[in-house]
């Protein structure tokens, strides 16, 4: 009552603007997940009621093969970029403040600012060289290619959390006779968790996400399901795409809120 | 219980010595020699930014003297890391690991040395009883209230039968009654664990009550070292004294030292003699100080000197009488109150004699 000058819910027009905003951002979604259960053989035509979209993707041997690997990209970029974040985090969080080390942040979290295309553009140059020398054109280029974009977004959470540790507490478990090595393994790396698990959510995720490198990066049959529904979109589309993306969806949504609900149990 | 005693431990001696510390150009501690002596309680006195915590802290391996020596029953350790000293602190926030059990903070400096799980179950549950804290072994600490914390804090730091413990404002963050109790209680462990304690505080009242002796520090230097007794009646500088209870100051001349007492006059004319701080000869005029408690109200004329009566505040146990020198000071007088009927003391206004108590004023160091 006594707030409700400084509610914004009370502001005029708020109601319409929410409305707005709402069909703006899942007025498509909503349409795409529908028409994933649409029995019709085309995107726009209704035809009653189905899941036959779903069935069909799930039988489809190139999205299986594209779905396990974006899953194992994925995994392996999260893991690699949570790794390196970590270590990263530590470094600046656990010193003190000194010349270049705001330079450092903005290295660590470069990949933010780059236009990804850039990034792409010049991965696949780089890529390209190292295929002719090496012979190998294996998924690692994906994986590396991933993993440093996913760094700084493994980055942000681990060193919230690290930043608003109490210092005191490495200091107690040093004075209770805790070497460096052990104090991180019993006292930081247990109270780092979240952070961590965070991190590796939120890289796992861009990393399924991401189109424009892997277009770039993938040498051919390393289509990821993202560059694959891409792929089919330039061809003759059925609502199989739908049903795709609609199972994406569902996985995003699980893995964001398991995440909001990791990081809200950090208090 | 008593396992310390039983197995032989002892307390450990601190040795300090010339330790300067400097921040950049700051300068937290300067020149501090100090003999902390094994079995003591040992408290550094101060306000806050005189360099109590930083000396702390360097005895626990957390900061480097820029100069000077640190020693623990003779032996240097200035160069070792804080899990290389068989010293443990209590943190003024406590800094009990959240993640942990009550049971597993208090055994985490036993599981750090490698000691036998068996050996550390042991200890922890001695520990629990030691701090009246049984069968709470499995809570997580962030359960306890505020002065069960503190007990963990206290249990988790006395565990590894350190030979020192630190104590950096322990009490801070209790409230008044709970205070006391652990006042007392910290008292009870230092006697019953005979490790050297050594206790961080800005309350003078804490100081005063449970330090076997009391070193008062003021800008990163050792002002005075004695046992609260010695301090309270006896301050060496002004600084002390001031510090340290209610004062009145006043100034006097020397007429002569004999006996290791000097006889001063007063400008009003008055003689009396004052105790002197270790070493000191003084001549010309000086300052001395006398404490609210140990001077008397009389009839104007028959005490040592004469003032009016200003204001006269009730405390309960005592009553503060602020009587104007003729000089413009104001001096205190403490009385203490009887349970007697409504006919008081003297009244404001009325003219007024003070008389020192016998040994009542002390010479200070300038």
């Amino acid at each position: 009552m006594f707030r409700s000058h400084f509610d914004v819910r009370a502001q005029p027009g708020f109601g319409l603007i929410t409305l707005f905003t709402f069909f703006a951002l899942y007025l498509p979604i909503a349409a795409l997940v529908v028409y994933s259960f649409n029995g019709s053989e085309s995107l726009s035509r209704w035809d009653g009621l189905s899941t036959r979209w779903f069935v069909a993707a799930w039988h489809n041997s190139a999205v299986q093969d594209a779905a396990v690997r974006s899953l194992v990209i994925a995994l392996w970029a999260a893991f690699l970029a949570t790794f390196a974040a970590t270590m990263a985090a530590l470094a600046t969080t656990r010193t003190a403040p000194y010349r270049g080390l705001t330079f450092k942040y903005a290295l660590i979290n470069q990949p933010l600012m780059v236009p990804e295309i850039v990034t792409a553009v010049a991965l696949l140059i780089v890529f390209s060289r190292i295929k002719v020398w090496t012979g190998y054109s294996g998924l690692g280029y994906l994986v590396m290619a991933h993993t440093a974009f996913c760094i700084p977004f493994a980055y942000l959470p681990i060193r919230a959390r690290l930043e608003s540790m109490d210092l005191t507490l490495e200091r107690a478990a040093a004075d209770l006779y805790a070497t460096r090595w052990m104090t991180f393994r019993h006292v930081t790396l247990p109270l780092l968790r979240p952070g961590i698990i965070a991190g590796f959510m939120l890289a796992f995720v861009i990393s399924l996400d991401d189109v424009v490198i892997t277009e770039f990066v993938k040498s051919g049959g390393q289509d990821t399901l993202p560059t694959y529904m891409l792929g089919q979109i330039r061809r003759e589309t059925t609502p199989e795409i739908n049903a795709i993306a609609t199972v994406f969806l569902a996985l995003s949504t699980v893995l964001v809120v398991v995440f909001f609900f990791v990081n809200r149990r950090k208090t | 219980m008593t396992h310390s005693r039983a197995t032989g431990a002892h307390g450990g001696a601190i040795g300090l010595n010339g330790i300067k510390k400097w921040f950049g150009t700051f300068q937290a501690v300067d020149d501090v020699t100090l003999d902390i002596r094994s079995n003591e309680f040992f408290t550094l006195l101060g306000p806050s930014g005189c360099g109590k915590t930083t000396l702390l802290r360097m005895i626990a391996g957390f900061e480097l003297p820029t100069e000077g020596s640190l020693t623990l029953d003779g032996a240097e350790i200035s160069s070792l890391l804080p899990n290389q000293r068989p010293v443990n602190t209590v943190f003024q926030n406590y800094a009990l690991f959240p993640h942990l059990t009550v049971a597993e903070n208090i055994g985490f400096g036993l599981k750090m040395l490698g000691r036998p799980k068996a050996e550390t179950a042991a200890v922890v549950a001695d520990m629990l009883k030691l701090v009246h804290l049984e069968g709470r072994g499995d809570d997580p600490v962030t359960q306890l209230s505020g002065g069960q914390q503190q007990r963990v804090a206290l249990a988790r730091a006395l565990a590894p039968r350190p030979k020192v413990l630190l104590l950096d404002e322990p009490l801070s963050a209790l409230d008044l009654k709970l205070r006391k109790s652990m006042q007392i209680e910290l008292k009870r462990l230092q006697a019953e664990t005979g490790i050297t304690f050594i206790f961080v505080t800005h309350d003078q009242e804490e100081a005063l009550t449970m330090s076997d002796r009391i070193a008062v520090m003021s800008s990163g230097k050792v002002r005075q070292v004695g046992t609260a007794r010695e301090i309270y009646d006896r301050p060496a500088d002004r600084f002390v004294a001031d510090f340290i209870g209610e004062t009145n100051f006043l100034e006097a001349t020397v007429e002569r030292v004999e006996a290791g007492r000097a006889v001063l006059r007063l400008p009003s004319g008055a003689t009396l003699t004052a105790g002197l701080p270790d070493g000191l000869s003084p001549s010309g005029k000086v300052s001395f100080v006398i404490r609210p408690e140990h001077a008397g109200l009389v009839a104007a004329g028959s005490g040592t000197i004469d003032g009016t009566l200003g204001n006269v505040v009730y405390f309960g146990t005592d009553t503060h009488y602020h009587v104007h020198l003729d000089d413009g000071a104001t001096f205190i007088v403490r009385r203490q109150n009887a349970r007697a009927g409504a006919s008081g003391g003297p009244e404001a206004g009325q003219r007024v004699g003070i008389l020192f108590g016998e040994d009542a004023a002390q010479i200070l160091r300038d």
